[in-house]
């Protein structure tokens, strides 16, 4: 640091060295500057004009106002099937799989050993490839070859066509979402070892069961991670992509169309980039609604500590 | 036990009556009994997929049909791996995945974000805070939203069917590893660089030898699960990836399922598929269980998902 000798020369020594460092922040964060505006700032404007446009790619865009989003919301068959479908995987799929990743967590945060080893298990399926298990789940849930069907064939009763009933695929694929939860049953336990034994023994003196310990010690503390965890959760599924459009490329009958591959498709099938990019911007939409509502409701079930 | 918890309020000395202790201490038991019951069950669940992956790439055909399944094949045909691996060439799917993909965009994140990182947490300046708030805001963003327009622009800069839309923008920091960075670097104390800045080093200088080797464990995160993400990327190459022949594994992959099991010469289609499936997460089971502590708390540090 410039050491300024003369009073009067430390304000400009000073401000030279706020202007030095000043120069070199913006020049350290300009890689992300950079690509924060050609990766996401040009883009998104592009993406609004675009949805405003019909545009195939091969033809100049023509501009059409609101036409893509009145469409959509009127005169498309397949927006709202798309809407409900997704709303059900994330609705359904997303409390259920924070819950059953809160119970495992807390079964593992118990006195036990090996909790390492356990831990990695229920881990393990969220790190390998998304294609990897995809083929798994297909063949273990095929109504012909499956090992779950095999073994109801086994015992002569009759199979179940988890993947091929437009009844069965959605909660098919809720059930393999909460297979996926390790990352969550992680985050969580780390919370729970967090948690002050102190409180606990607090507890166990006010004369406590284990019940009213889990109720009103573990789970208040836990809420601000349940919170950050379910947005994230929410934010993720509404984008599920590739584990459905592996295992049923949106059927049977669109009934596992989600969101994000019904816009892949129109996107690069049907080459409709215009109505892809209002399909985008009504999904941002839904997202940041649906993050603020959930932030809104917070104040009344996080517990943050005291303060406040 | 509401009665035990009770005479241990009231009596805080030892409790004197054996019976009650007894009887908890065998509760005690049949808890941790059922408790590691449901353990084993729950790995057991957890851990089948994977076991059948690797069981079905061992089998033949016709073990493959059998009913009841099978559940531990005799003989294990360990030629599946290579027989499935020459239905395609995935020789360049794994070259492709490793040397045009996967390393690339590690070092390119990894350096681009350790110098952004750098930029939001160790040096002061007017602004910083606004822009760090819109890094953290872009990771809100649901990528779909730029996903037409950079393909537009890839499309006209003649990228398509090529690595660079995959790869390019990794050099240009990711935010939730500039986020995890910076609160990694916010733990180093100011007077380290202090003292370098002192004796004359620069802060590029005090980046790359002082901070840096202080930071392997962050960084270890990054290049974790940035691996993690590009060797598991399916839509990615998916959208701009056409020819065969740039295909990653992933790609391959999917490929191999959409022709084996449905058209020519279907023999052995699944266990092949299952082959190639354990082949390809084999790597990763293994990088996790050398690099499990990296792992954990790349995940409990920041939330980050798998």
């Amino acid at each position: 640091m410039a050491v300024a000798t003369a009073p009067g020369n430390r304000l400009r020594g000073m401000s030279r060295q706020e202007r030095r460092n000043q120069f070199l922040g913006l020049l350290f964060i300009a890689p992300w500057l950079i690509g924060f505006i050609g990766l996401a700032v040009i883009p998104l404007v592009m993406s609004f004009y675009y949805s405003l446009t019909r545009y195939d790619l091969i033809s100049e865009p023509r501009f059409i106002g609101l036409g893509n989003y009145e469409r959509l919301f009127t005169n498309d068959p397949d927006f709202w099937k798309v809407i409900g479908n997704t709303f059900y995987y994330v609705l359904l799929g997303v409390p259920i799989g924070a819950f059953v990743a809160f119970l495992v967590a807390n079964l593992l945060n118990t006195n036990i050993k090996g909790r390492a080893i356990f831990r990695s298990i229920i881990y393990i399926p969220t790190i390998v490839p998304a294609v990897c298990t995809a083929m798994v789940w297909l063949f273990l849930l095929n109504t012909q070859y499956g090992a779950i069907n095999g073994l109801l064939k086994a015992f002569e009763w009759p199979t179940i066509p988890f993947l091929s009933s437009p009844g069965l695929a959605k909660p098919t694929l809720i059930l393999i979402y909460i297979w996926a939860q390790g990352s969550a049953v992680v985050i969580y336990l780390a919370a729970l070892q967090e948690v002050p034994r102190s409180l606990y023994e607090a507890a166990t003196v006010d004369g406590a069961n284990g019940w009213h310990k889990f109720w009103n010690v573990t789970v208040p503390l836990c809420t601000p991670v349940i919170l950050f965890n379910s947005i994230m959760g929410f934010i993720g599924a509404f984008q599920e992509f590739t584990l459905p459009w592996l295992l049923t490329q949106g059927g049977p009958a669109k009934s596992t169309e989600l969101y994000v591959m019904n816009l892949y498709r129109n996107a690069f099938i049907q080459l409709s980039m215009g109505k892809a990019s209002a399909m985008a911007w009504i999904l941002l939409v839904i997202i940041v609604v649906f993050t603020a509502i959930l932030f809104s409701t917070s104040a009344r079930w996080v517990y943050y500590g005291g303060e406040k | 036990m509401t009665t035990v918890s009770q005479t241990a309020h009231t009596v805080p000395q030892k409790p004197s009556a054996t019976l009650p202790i007894r009887r908890t201490s065998m509760m005690a038991q049949i808890a941790s009994l059922s408790k590691y019951g449901l353990l084993l069950f729950l790995s057991f669940t957890w851990l089948f997929p994977l076991y059948w992956m690797v069981i079905t790439a061992l089998k033949n055909d016709s073990q493959v049909r059998t009913v009841p399944p099978v559940l531990f094949p005799n003989p294990l045909l360990w030629e599946n791996f290579a027989g499935g691996w020459a239905r395609y060439d995935f020789n360049t799917a794994a070259f492709n995945s490793i040397f045009r993909f996967s390393l690339p965009v590690v070092i390119f994140t990894l350096i681009s974000s350790l110098i952004v990182a750098y930029g939001f947490a160790k040096i002061k300046w007017r602004g910083r805070d606004l822009f760090f708030g819109l890094c953290i805001a872009t990771m809100m963003l649901p990528w779909q939203v730029t996903m037409v327009p950079l393909f537009i622009i890839f499309k006209n800069l003649n990228w398509l069917n090529t690595y660079l839309p995959l790869v390019a923008p990794s050099l240009f920091g990711n935010a939730y590893f500039i986020f995890m960075l910076r609160q990694f670097f916010l733990t180093i104390p100011e007077e380290l660089s202090e003292a370098a800045r002192i004796e004359g080093a620069s802060e590029w200088g005090i980046l790359w030898r002082i901070i840096l080797p202080l930071a392997k464990p962050a960084i270890a995160v990054v290049v974790l699960f940035r691996f993690l993400w590009s060797w598991n990327d399916f839509l990615g190459p998916l959208i701009y990836l056409k020819d065969e022949s740039q295909y990653p594994l992933a790609l391959m992959i999917y490929r191999l399922q959409q022709t084996a099991t449905s058209m020519g010469n279907t023999a052995l289609a699944y266990p092949h598929l299952m082959a190639v499936s354990t082949i390809v997460a084999l790597p990763v089971i293994i990088i996790f269980i050398m690099a499990q502590r990296s792992f954990i708390e790349g995940i409990s540090m920041t939330g980050i998902k798998g």
